[in-house]
């Protein structure tokens, strides 16, 4: 392990952005966090997470795929794939450095989608410990630890600066090429931090909250709980949830005719929407009780299913904030593991 | 407040006024109430509840609540009673099939305002005596609930509950100094540049996820053009371009004249862009080019924008704000 004193964090910011783009969270013009670019004189937040998760980096909520040119009857296609320059992302907390594994689940399988490996294998993730937790957290309900996150390097407060682990190659390779800025250092400290936060997560009120009722294996018993019409009674079928969710992956591709020819792009797509998945045939789930479920059977049994049983959550607690009328994956679980597999 | 909505819900279940009740469910946490549909006194009972954080606007929920079987009572708060009086008038909420109970409101609570003063961790909040003690894992904090009041609540333009079956609490009046059009006036204020890279700037926030339009009770149409694929221009990408902005000032025509200034966009817009100045900028430009008019003041009153006079305002006269 390795330290780098209060003072010197911003030299290390420095070291980074000399060589490549750094992102970070920062707070913006309303005073939420999110993730911007570094350069001289831009502050790090020091909120426990940003509003947007980081999945945008890997996943963008937009992106052009290719583009058709037209000229009588000749069509021109046009690969607009380049290699991505190297990133790096600080500040990101456990629970998000999760879902990349869950996002990787997705797309580094076969077939590979080329867009998110090109980002995923030139972005470097720098995780950061959670010091202060929020009531909203439950990342320990899906096996995550937020006093020690994953990513290529794993950052620590301690009293007196930051304590650095690298955990990749990619993550001993940025260290070494800013080595002058660090001096060597037990984990002692870390230990001592790790131990405070996780005494502070036992006593969150969803310190207790299980997977009871939900997983692998439940389809049928789960999908026709009778629960699903008073959970979904009041949702407002909007997005916000799915948009503020670092797990979700579903996207809609469409075309742009800009006059003279056509962008094809892809943008993220909300199973809360009535044109969700919509074929000739119609639409699949017609109402929002069919579209709520889908929702959560995904994160809750069908992810779990078809991935060795890890859950498509990672406990974030950004869709507790933001729902609208406050319906979320928790009053879904807690619903759920009552009065289940009877 | 809560034990004499219950008391009184109750009263109309066990009575057959009413089979249902529309109001707010308990949350994991003193703040996060989920509308939701009461249909037994046990129910009632055992999730009922009214709080300073019960924000939500309930009318909306009346368009399909009012079209099923039997009546259902509703707690509407006097802003919410404008929503509702509009739904009315525009043909979209059954009245027969509705009991209202208008609730006295002095304000909702805001839990970003709260989330901003530092606290974090929340177990519960004790409302008492114009104070919240917020417990959290990190220790108690007592705050003024008056710190904590939603912004909307602190240019409210009526405590007047204008459609209600009973009520419980007072009525109040039409706050006539509400100020609520203070911001406008100053974006009005600004230069056109100014104001065109204001809205830049918020909009730019926005990720499209439709919670403003979904939440809005005059947004009630069956299917918006937006999401209908055959209108060519439906559209669920998020790009900061002039076209994907044109979506909230498209949707602030098409509810002129109706917007009855709930608040609810900005209420749940998860990016805090202040949708309802759009809204307010319509309403005082109508205010002043053909007098003052509140929708859902009154159900029977003809609507700016769908009325003829001769002596309405020529488009040539149009300010120039």
């Amino acid at each position: 392990m390795k330290k780098l004193s209060l003072a010197k964090l911003y030299d290390f910011f420095a070291a980074i952005a000399a060589k490549e783009a750094l992102y970070l969270p920062v707070n913006n013009e309303v005073g939420k966090a999110e993730y911007k670019r570094w350069s001289e004189g831009v502050e790090l937040s020091h909120q426990l997470n940003t509003l947007r998760s980081a999945k945008d980096f890997f996943f963008p909520q937009t992106e052009n795929l290719m583009e058709f040119k037209m000229e009588g009857k000749k069509i021109d296609i046009i690969d607009t794939r380049e290699a991505c320059d190297d990133f790096v992302i600080f500040g990101v907390r456990a629970c998000d450095a999760a879902s990349f594994d869950i996002l990787d689940r997705v797309y580094l399988v076969d077939p590979v989608d080329s867009y998110y490996k090109n980002r995923r294998e030139h972005g470097t993730v720098i995780t950061h410990a959670c010091g202060k937790p929020a009531e909203t957290c439950f990342c320990g309900t899906f096996g995550i630890d937020a006093a020690d996150p994953k990513g290529d390097i794993t950052v620590w407060d301690v009293e007196d600066g930051y304590v650095f682990r690298a955990n990749t190659e990619k993550g001993e390779k940025l260290m070494a090429a800013t080595a002058d800025l660090f001096e060597d250092t037990d984990d002692k400290a870390v230990k001592a931090e790790q131990d405070k936060v996780r005494e502070i997560l036992a006593k969150m009120p969803l310190a207790d909250l299980t997977t009871e009722g939900v997983g692998a294996g439940l389809t049928k018993e789960v999908f026709d709980r009778p629960e699903w019409a008073s959970l979904s009674e009041s949702c407002l079928g909007c997005g916000t949830c799915t948009f503020v969710c670092p797990t979700c992956q579903c996207y809609d591709i469409r075309d742009f005719d800009t006059g003279h020819g056509i962008q094809r792009f892809r943008c993220w797509d909300s199973c809360m929407y009535s044109d969700f998945t919509k074929m000739s045939a119609g639409q699949p789930r017609p109402t929002q009780l069919e579209r709520f479920r889908q929702r959560f059977m995904h994160k809750l049994v069908y992810f779990p299913d078809n991935n060795d049983g890890v859950f498509g959550c990672v406990g974030c607690g950004r869709c507790l904030s933001r729902c609208p009328i406050s319906m979320n994956i928790v009053k879904v679980m807690k619903t759920l593991a009552k009065g289940g597999n009877k | 407040m809560q034990e004499m909505m219950e008391k009184r819900a109750l009263e109309l279940l066990a009575d057959g006024t009413v089979n249902r009740v529309l109001g707010w469910s308990v949350g994991e946490f003193p703040y996060d109430m989920t509308p939701a549909v009461f249909r037994s006194a046990e129910d009632l009972k055992d999730r009922f509840v009214y709080n300073d954080f019960c924000g939500a606007n309930l009318s909306k929920y009346l368009i399909k609540e009012s079209k099923g079987e039997g009546k259902i009572l509703v707690f509407l708060k006097p802003c919410d009673t404008y929503s509702f009086n509009q739904l009315i008038a525009e043909h979209r909420i059954k009245r027969e099939n509705v009991y209202v109970i208008g609730i006295e409101c002095y304000g909702k609570a805001d839990l970003e305002k709260l989330k901003a003063m530092g606290l974090s961790g929340i177990t519960g909040i004790q409302m008492k005596n114009g104070e919240y003690v917020v417990e959290t894992v990190y220790g108690n904090k007592t705050v003024k609930a008056s710190d904590a009041t939603a912004e909307r609540c602190l240019s409210c333009k009526s405590k007047k509950h204008v459609v209600f079956d009973e009520l419980i609490g007072e009525d109040g009046d039409v706050v006539e100094d509400c100020n609520r059009f203070d911001m406008v006036e100053k974006l009005e204020a600004m230069t056109p540049d100014e104001r065109f890279a204001f809205w830049r700037g918020e909009l730019s926030r926005c990720i499209r996820c439709n919670a403003c339009r979904n939440v809005c009770p005059a947004c009630s149409c069956e299917q918006c053009v937006f999401d209908n694929p055959n209108s060519g221009v439906a559209q669920k990408a998020a790009v900061n371009s002039f076209e994907e902005n044109m979506f909230h000032i498209i949707r602030a025509f098409h509810v002129a004249g109706r917007c009855t200034d709930c608040g609810e966009c900005s209420r749940v817009c998860p990016q805090h862009i202040p949708l309802h100045l759009l809204n307010r900028k319509f309403i005082k430009d109508m205010n002043e080019f053909y007098g003052e008019y509140q929708a859902g003041a009154d159900p029977d009153a003809r609507p700016p924008l769908g009325t003829y006079t001769k002596g309405d305002r020529e488009p040539n006269e149009g300010g120039n704000k």
